[in-house]
């Protein structure tokens, strides 16, 4: 199947999708970013909006402007004009460092996750805050970061009975990734954190906290310093942000 | 001055929409917008004003509602019970509601989503270029009783318009054309997907309507795998149980169940405007085809203006019928201007 890659496949009428990989490698997102980028700057009459999922590039047009044909033909060319996989991250990246209460009864997941991982809930804590996972996408709600990878030990499945509802700001993991919500939400990925970090704010001047490429971590607070935290409002979840270089 | 809209009872889910906030799906927000972009035409031609500004959505009953100054109205969409003051109001047309004058929206009789437009539009504060609320993703909220929404300046002066509304309340076939893992799906499973009537089942919303159907579930080869991927408004997602969804404007941004196909712009009207029990089916066409009916249904909203015409009433929309002087036409100038 790799041979197959990157592949061109419609998404409806208006929308088109350029797939780097069927399953998620660190190549295969640093490609769709980075063609993604391309495809604005190229700014191609008729093209309305872009987009990328874990893997891929997206981008919406209007067919009575401009072809499905013509579009496909400009995208294998520009797919065929550097190595895509070789991408470099994009630029203006920052490191987030996010205070968060692990398992308690604000995150009452974590132990069950630590066990699905084969591992002691010391060593899952000392895992999770020592990692520091990439914004790999925004997607399916506003803001929301799908972020990786764990290590292997952390690949385990979503569960098969939705939790009926995890609150805004939990931090959950399935699958080497680690999700912050949007919003409260329905979910199989288990809750083994809990912030106060907003990763949508449509109230502030830019309301799309994370953008791919950024990174995170975790620092491991009380309950306690977690509500003090909800009470200053001072900063977005008492995050400490600084630019990568 | 401004003008408002005084919402004394608000119906369950009553919310402002306009053409929606595209531009946003790579930040995880999707477009939002009226459920029914036809309605939202339709009511601008009636009150020749701007098919860009906002209007009230009304989802399955409207409510109780004053104005406090004289506004142009105009009902469109689900026909629903109206009455200005006790008199009947006809759907699918504008009207003058004097300042202070009740209007009452009750149920939809046929489709789910009602629109109440105003002359100048409603001018609640944008939010990323839009008014449109977004339910799912917590921009904006539902009207609830007591809100007082701003109503836009209107330079507009015509009231009394009606136009045949384009059909789109009674389901029927919907055309799709393929989305990113229609191939997943062995040819034999949508032929079955083609060949079945659906119902629209009583689980639905501006995110999307669950489709139901007699036979057995539909299966992707490798349905467990998919990786998250683009969603887009139209999109039939299938389901873990088999069952097909279709994705309207304010669904989320990506997902990981397969779609076997994207059910067109045209036609997503009639999938958000199907009541309980409404019949669909589902037809794969071609592209050609899909372009073609894109360009008639553009050239339909462009011309919406030239099929406005004015309302006659008829006999029964006249509440006192016998207090006129039919024989001799000596109507009074009280009862006209409606």
């Amino acid at each position: 199947m790799t041979d197959a890659f990157p592949r061109i496949a419609p998404v409806g009428l208006s929308g088109i999708a350029i797939s780097f990989a069927d399953t998620l490698s660190e190549p295969a997102n640093r490609a769709a970013l980075a063609f993604r980028a391309a495809i604005d700057s190229a700014g191609w009459d008729g093209v309305e909006e872009s987009s990328t999922s874990l893997t891929s590039a997206f981008l919406r047009f209007d067919p009575l402007h401009l072809t499905h044909d013509d579009l496909t033909k400009r995208l294998t060319s520009l797919i065929t004009a550097q190595d895509w996989y070789a991408a470099p991250l994009p630029t203006g990246r920052r490191h987030f460092r996010i205070p968060c209460v692990f398992g308690t009864d604000l995150a009452p997941q974590f132990s069950e996750a630590a066990q699905a991982a084969g591992l002691t809930e010391a060593e899952a804590l000392h895992s999770l805050t020592a990692a520091r996972p990439r914004v790999l996408t925004i997607g399916f709600a506003p803001g929301q970061p799908y972020t990786g990878q764990l290590g292997p030990e952390w690949d385990i499945p979503r569960l098969k009975t939705l939790t009926p509802s995890v609150p805004q700001g939990a931090l959950v993991v399935a699958i080497r990734q680690l999700i912050i919500f949007s919003n409260a939400t329905p979910t199989g990925w288990r809750h083994i954190g809990q912030t106060a970090f907003r990763c949508f704010r449509p109230e502030a001047p830019d309301p799309f906290a994370l953008r791919p490429g950024d990174e995170l971590s975790f620092t491991a607070i009380t309950p306690e310093e977690l509500h003090n935290i909800r009470n200053a409002q001072t900063t977005n979840g008492g995050a400490r942000i600084e630019a990568i270089a | 001055m401004t003008r408002s809209l005084t919402i004394h009872r608000a119906g369950p889910s009553l919310t402002v929409q306009d053409a929606g906030r595209p531009g946003y799906l790579g930040q995880g927000l999707s477009r939002s917008g009226a459920a029914d972009p036809i309605a939202l035409a339709e009511g601008a031609a009636l009150l020749g004003q701007s098919a860009e500004l906002a209007a009230l959505e009304m989802a399955g009953v409207g409510g109780e509602f004053t104005a406090d100054q004289d506004t142009r109205i105009a009902l469109t969409g689900a026909p629903m019970m109206a009455t200005l003051d006790g008199a009947p109001l006809r759907w699918n047309a504008s009207h003058l509601m004097p300042r202070g004058a009740r209007l009452v929206i009750g149920a939809a009789g046929q489709g789910v989503y009602g629109y109440l437009h105003l002359g100048g539009g409603l001018a609640t504060p944008p939010l990323l270029g839009s008014r449109s609320v977004h339910l799912a993703a917590g921009v904006g909220r539902a009207c609830v009783t007591g809100d007082d929404l701003p109503i836009g300046p209107d330079r507009g002066k015509t009231t009394g318009l009606t136009l045949d509304p384009e059909p789109r309340l009674t389901g029927g076939a919907l055309r799709i054309v393929p989305s990113m893992q229609t191939e997943l799906f062995p040819p034999a499973e949508r032929a079955r997907f083609e060949a079945a009537e659906f119902t629209r089942d009583t689980r639905a919303n501006r995110m999307g309507v669950r489709m139901l159907q007699p036979g057995a579930p539909f299966a992707a080869q490798g349905q467990l795998n998919i990786l998250s991927e683009i969603i887009v408004p139209g999109d039939i997602q299938m389901t873990g149980e088999g069952t097909p969804f279709v994705l309207l404007n304010e669904c989320q941004t990506t997902g990981g169940y397969p779609r076997i196909g994207t059910v067109i712009a045209p036609d997503l009207p009639r999938v958000a405007q199907a009541g309980p029990g409404t019949k669909l089916r589902f037809q794969f066409v071609t592209q050609e085809t899909a372009l073609d009916a894109l360009r008639r249904y553009r050239a339909m909203l462009a011309g919406l203006k030239s099929r406005t015409r004015p309302l006659v009433r008829a006999p029964h929309d006249i509440p006192d019928l016998l207090s006129y002087q039919l024989v001799d036409g000596a109507i009074s100038a009280h009862h006209e201007g409606d």
